[in-house]
C-alpha cells in the first residue's frame, strides 16, 4: 500500500516536471530573439568582434547548438536531456555548463530563502496566534499590528528602501554583494560571520515582507479555534493556561498554516530572486533574471527546470509529514 | 445531613449591545451526595449559564454578578483564579456534549488524560497516571487500548465515554454533565446513561444532569429542577413531578409529553419563551400561564417548600 503511495506521487512529480519544461521550453521560443546574436551584437558594440560576419558566426553556432533543428526536434532533444539531468551549456556564458551555475549560486539562495522563510515562519504564527488568544496581555497583542501594515509593501519596496536608509545612508550595513570584496571566501569562522553580515539586510526585508501574511492567517485560524469545544473543555478539565495555548490551540491552528507554507514555495523563490538581484547576491535567482535579460534560454530552462523540481519535491516531502502532525490523515 | 452542594443567589447577566440579559436570576439550589439532579428547560432558560456559572467558566460579555456555590464547604466564588483552575475537575467537573468535538484531535486518548492528571497532581508518578487513566477508561467500560487511540478513532458513544472517563479521573464531588446524550442514537443513550448512573454510584457524586429529554430524565435521576427564563420554578422528586407537577409551567412541559394513551395528540405550550432583555414582570410566566392572577403580573413569587417540593408559585401561597 505504502509503496504503491509513493509510485503515485512520484508519477505525479514526473507529470509536473514535464508540464513545467515544455512551457518553459516554448515561451523563450516564441521571441525571435538570438541569444547567440545578441551576445555576438554585444561584442561587436564594445569593439571586442567585428559586426561584418555576424549573421554567418550566429548560423555556425546555431547550428553547433542545434537551434536551427525544427522545433518539434529541438523539443524532443531537449526533454532527452532533461531526462538525463544534462541542462545543457550556457549560450551566452559557454562554456559553463547549467549545472555549474546552479551549484555555484544554489548554497546563497537555500542559505537566505531557507533561514527568512522558516524565522518568518515561526514568528508570524506565534505573533498571529499571541494576537488571537484572549488571554494574551494587550502589549504582546500589539506587536502584530505593524508586521500587518509591512504586508501590504512588496519585499521589493521594503529592499529598496532598507538599502537606500540602513546601508546608503546611515551605513549601518553593507551595500549589498555576499561578502566584502577583498576576501577570499572560505570556511573561517570570519568569513562566515562577514557573510551572515552581509545578509541582514536581504533578510530582514524578505522576512518583514511575508510576516504578516502568516500573522494574518493564524489569528484567523485562531479565533475559529479559540472557539472549538476541545478548547473549552481543556478549560474545564482545569489544565494550566499555557499547556491550553500550546497543545489544544496552537497545535491545531497550525496544521492548515502548514499547508499554507508547502503553497507559498514558489511565491517565497520569486520574491527572492528580486531581491536577490537588488543586493548583487549570487543566487539562483539573480542568475535566473540574468539569463532571461540575456535571452540565454538553456539557463532559464535549467534553473526554472530545477526551481519547479525543487517546490514539486518539498511539497511532497510536506504531504508525507502531514501525516505526522495531523493523525486524522493516514496514508495508505 | 448537609448538602454537598450550595448555590446561593447565584445571578448571571449577559451585558449585550442591546441591554443587559438576566440569564440567572437569584437561583438557590442544594444537592445532597451522590443525588441526581435532572434541569430542564427550553433553550435559553438558563441551564447552561448554570452549569457554566458553577465552573466559573462564564466568559465575557457574560458576568457572575452576585452568589455562592458551596461544594464540601468551599465557596467556589472565593478562590483565586489559581485555585478555582484546581478545583475544576477535582471538586467539580464538567462532562461536555462530547460526542463530535470535544476532544482534541491531535492528542492521543491518554494525552488527553494524562495532562490532566498532571494539572492536579504534578509530582504523580507516570506509571500511577497511566494506571490511573486506563482504570478510569475501564469503568466507563472502554477497552484499556482507547489509551493510545486518537479520537478520530472513535465512534460517537465512544468519545462520550472518554468524556466521562475524563470527569471522573480525579473522583469530584459534584459532576455537571450537559447533555451528555445529544448527538447519539436511543441506544447508545442508553448506554451512556447507564454508564454515568453506574460510576456516580461507585464514587458516590453528584450528578446535575442537563437536558430537554424528559424521557431519559425519567429513568435515570432522583430531582427534576424546572428552569424558566433564568429562574428555578419547582424542583420536585421525579415521580411527583412526572405525576402531579405543580408549578403551572412544569405542568404545561409534563403535558406536551408524547405519552402512549393518545398517541399523536401533542399539545404544546402557547406562547413564546421570553426574551432575556425584556423579561415580564412579576412571574415571568404569567403571559403564557392559564391559571395566571393580577399578583402574578406584579410581584416575583418566591421559591416556597411544600413538603419537600419547591415550587416558585402564587396559586399555593395565596391559598395557603
Amino acid at each position: 500500500m505504502r509503496i504503491r503511495l509513493i509510485l503515485r506521487r512520484l508519477s505525479f512529480l514526473i507529470m509536473v516536471i514535464w508540464a513545467a519544461s515544455t512551457i518553459t521550453f516554448f515561451i523563450p521560443r516564441m521571441s525571435d530573439r538570438n541569444p547567440i546574436r545578441e551576445r555576438f551584437a554585444e561584442l561587436a558594440r564594445t569593439g571586442g568582434f567585428s559586426a561584418g560576419d555576424l549573421e554567418k558566426v550566429v548560423a555556425s553556432y546555431n547550428k553547433k547548438f542545434g537551434l536551427d533543428k525544427p522545433l518539434l526536434e529541438q523539443y524532443t532533444d531537449y526533454i532527452g536531456s532533461v531526462a538525463t539531468l544534462d541542462l545543457g551549456v550556457s549560450l551566452n556564458r559557454f562554456p559553463k555548463t547549467v549545472m555549474e551555475i546552479i551549484t555555484d549560486s544554489l548554497p546563497w539562495t537555500i542559505a537566505l530563502l531557507f533561514v527568512s522563510s522558516i524565522l518568518s515562519f515561526i514568528l508570524g504564527n506565534l505573533l498571529g496566534a499571541v494576537a488571537a488568544w484572549p488571554k494574551s496581555p494587550s502589549w504582546l497583542r500589539s506587536i502584530a499590528t505593524p508586521f500587518v501594515l509591512f504586508m501590504g509593501i512588496p519585499p521589493v519596496l521594503l529592499a529598496i528602501f532598507l538599502l537606500f536608509l540602513l546601508a546608503f545612508k546611515l551605513k549601518l550595513f553593507p551595500l549589498g554583494q555576499a561578502y566584502s570584496t577583498g576576501i577570499a571566501p572560505d570556511w573561517s569562522f570570519s568569513f562566515f560571520l562577514d557573510v551572515c553580515w552581509h545578509q541582514i539586510l536581504p533578510a530582514v526585508s524578505l522576512i518583514l515582507g511575508s510576516v504578516g501574511g502568516w500573522v494574518l492567517s493564524m489569528r484567523g485560524m485562531g479565533v475559529t479555534i479559540q472557539g472549538e469545544d476541545y478548547v473549552n473543555f481543556a478549560e474545564h478539565k482545569g489544565l494550566q493556561g499555557g499547556t491550553i495555548f500550546r497543545d489544544y490551540y496552537l497545535r491545531n491552528a497550525l496544521l492548515p498554516q502548514v499547508t499554507g507554507f508547502a503553497l507559498a514555495l514558489g511565491s517565497i523563490i520569486t520574491s527572492g530572486a528580486v531581491v536577490e538581484g537588488l543586493y548583487a547576491l549570487p543566487g539562483l535567482g539573480s542568475k535566473l533574471s540574468q539569463a532571461i535579460q540575456s535571452n540565454d534560454f538553456l539557463v532559464i530552462y535549467g534553473i526554472v527546470l530545477f526551481i519547479t523540481m525543487s517546490v514539486a519535491t518539498l511539497m511532497v516531502l510536506v504531504e508525507f509529514l502531514y501525516p505526522l502532525l495531523d493523525p486524522r490523515i493516514k496514508q495508505d | 445531613m448537609s448538602a454537598i452542594l450550595q448555590v446561593r443567589d447565584l445571578q448571571v447577566s449577559y451585558y449585550t449591545d442591546l441591554g443587559r440579559a438576566t440569564a440567572l436570576n437569584r437561583v438557590n439550589l442544594d444537592l445532597q451526595a451522590g443525588e441526581k439532579l435532572g434541569l430542564v428547560g427550553e433553550s435559553g432558560s438558563g441551564k447552561s449559564t448554570m452549569a457554566l456559572a458553577m465552573m466559573r467558566m462564564i466568559k465575557a460579555p457574560g458576568r457572575i454578578e452576585s452568589g455562592s456555590v458551596d461544594i464540601d464547604g468551599v465557596d467556589l466564588m472565593k478562590l483565586t483564579d489559581e485555585e478555582m483552575r484546581l478545583a475544576r475537575l477535582s471538586r467539580i467537573a464538567y462532562i461536555p456534549q462530547g460526542a463530535m468535538n470535544s476532544l482534541n484531535p491531535v492528542l492521543r486518548i491518554g494525552a488527553q488524560m494524562m495532562d490532566a492528571i498532571h494539572a492536579h497532581v504534578p509530582d504523580m508518578p507516570k506509571e500511577a497516571m497511566i494506571q490511573r487513566a486506563k482504570d478510569s477508561l475501564e469503568s466507563v467500560d472502554l477497552k484499556r487500548n482507547v489509551f493510545d487511540m486518537y479520537p478520530h478513532e472513535l465512534s460517537g458513544g465512544m468519545k462520550q465515554r472518554v468524556c466521562i472517563a475524563i470527569g471522573i479521573l480525579l473522583k469530584p464531588k459534584v459532576i455537571i454533565a450537559d447533555e451528555p446524550t445529544s448527538a447519539l442514537d436511543v441506544v447508545t443513550q442508553r448506554q451512556v446513561m447507564e454508564t454515568i448512573d453506574r460510576v456516580q454510584k461507585e464514587i458516590g457524586t453528584a450528578v446535575i444532569l442537563i437536558g430537554h429529554d424528559m424521557g431519559l430524565m425519567a429513568q435515570f435521576v432522583d430531582k427534576v429542577a424546572v428552569m424558566y427564563a433564568g429562574r428555578l420554578t419547582e424542583v420536585s422528586a421525579v415521580r411527583d413531578m412526572f405525576t402531579s407537577p405543580m408549578h403551572p409551567y412544569a405542568q404545561a412541559l409534563i403535558k406536551s409529553l408524547p405519552n402512549l394513551k393518545n398517541k399523536g395528540v401533542f399539545s404544546g405550550i402557547p406562547g413564546l419563551a421570553p426574551s432575556l432583555l425584556r423579561i415580564p414582570s412579576g412571574c415571568a410566566f404569567h403571559p403564557r400561564c392559564t391559571q395566571a392572577m393580577e399578583s402574578c403580573k406584579t410581584i416575583v413569587p418566591e421559591v416556597k417548600d411544600h413538603s419537600g417540593r419547591l415550587v416558585a408559585c402564587h396559586l399555593y401561597t395565596e391559598g395557603a
